[in-house]
């Protein structure tokens, strides 16, 4: 690094090395025809998706369309208030506007009857216990709080119930619990076909090509 | 499968992101912060002997370190300014006011900043400004409050 002189007024005053450089954007976010429902639904304690057809899939929370089709989801579903973990992460750092007490987990939960997992909050389990395959059900607020809000789910907690070792994270051909994993091996990637060197896994597992 | 029931007004609620990053300055950028918390404006002599404020880490024209910092103003003048009839709420100032670039003395190069002024009449180009200090400061571009004018005589106008 260049060696700076500095005018005399600035040599003897211990020197800033960092700034604040805040960036804040105000928005004003509208939920739309689907999420305003899913939130009404909230409010009653009922978590609801929204599906196209019949047979296709229940998107949860809902987006009012179906991206896989391409089509409008007019039907509306009440999916189960229990599921399953499919994946998560123990967050270990305190970060800016976060109340949490660390370490903490935040999970994806398929929720019964669901095809998208949603995330949220894992409690009532030390941090290093929560697993994929772990099944959960919803924690809500106490009915004088519940509002139109995710939040009004305080958590999810674990059920007590057998892992579901098969779970999947949805529209992924290999599974996720400990029922897919080869051998009983975490699935690394030499057992995992990596989709973007095509190294590991099987000609079988048909990869991504 | 549930009533589809009519979902009523759509809902909506204010949503903040905020991004609270802190950044290193760098030796060239620190002095200048440096200088904004003493009350000392300063920039950086370029090759051709140019004095670039807000000061350059490198040379604009060769690349070069540019190593030595000058002190420069605290008076200056206008080279071009614009009028905002109405401030926002992330404007420096709640009275309309203009955003001035600022020649100041001894510099080559005009640096932005906000003049109170009492109307859209007083401002012009080529009129003489100084900086109107914070009180608290601590090495940051908000040290300097705003810009106010400085009648011909040297007096605040």
């Amino acid at each position: 690094m260049p060696e700076i002189q500095l005018p005399a007024s600035l040599r003897d005053v211990e020197p800033v090395r960092s700034v604040r450089t805040p960036a804040q954007l105000d928005y004003t976010f509208t939920a739309g025809d689907a999420t305003s429902r899913f939130l009404r639904g909230i409010t009653q304690k009922k978590i609801i998706g929204q599906q196209a057809t019949p047979q296709s899939k229940v998107y949860v929370p809902p987006r009012g369309a179906d991206p896989e089709l391409g089509a409008a989801t007019p039907i509306e579903v009440e999916v189960a208030q229990v599921g399953t973990v499919t994946s998560f992460c123990v967050v270990n750092l305190q970060f800016y506007g976060s109340g949490m007490e660390i370490p903490y987990t935040s999970a994806l939960i398929l929720l019964d009857g669901a095809d998208l997992s949603i995330m949220h909050l894992i409690q009532e389990i030390p941090a290093d216990q929560v697993r994929i395959g772990m099944r959960v059900e919803a924690v809500w607020r106490d009915d004088a709080d519940i509002e139109p809000t995710l939040e009004s789910i305080k958590w999810f907690r674990p059920t007590g119930e057998p892992d579901d070792v098969n779970v999947r994270i949805p529209g992924e051909k290999r599974g996720t619990g400990l029922g897919s994993w080869v051998g009983g091996v975490a699935p690394t990637e030499l057992v995992v076909r990596n989709p973007r060197t095509g190294v590991g896994g099987t000609e079988a597992d048909g990869g991504e090509g | 499968m549930t009533d589809r029931q009519d979902p009523g007004e759509i809902l909506s609620a204010p949503l903040i992101i905020e991004y609270p990053f802190k950044r290193t300055t760098g030796p060239v950028i620190g002095a200048f912060l440096t200088g904004l918390r003493e009350r000392v404006l300063v920039g950086s002599r370029a090759e051709d002997g140019r004095v670039l404020v807000p000061p350059a880490e490198f040379d604009p024209v060769s690349g070069e370190d540019l190593t030595e910092l000058v002190e420069v103003g605290p008076q200056g003048v206008i080279t071009t300014w614009a009028w905002v009839t109405q401030p926002h709420a992330k404007h420096p100032l709640d009275e309309p006011f203009a955003w001035v670039l600022v020649k100041l003395d001894g510099a080559d190069t005009p640096m932005l900043g906000a003049l109170a002024a009492p109307g859209i009449e007083a401002v012009s180009t080529g009129a003489r400004v100084e900086p109107v200090w914070a009180d608290e400061r601590e090495g940051h571009i908000d040290d300097i409050a705003h810009w106010t004018l400085v009648d011909p005589e040297g007096g605040r106008a």
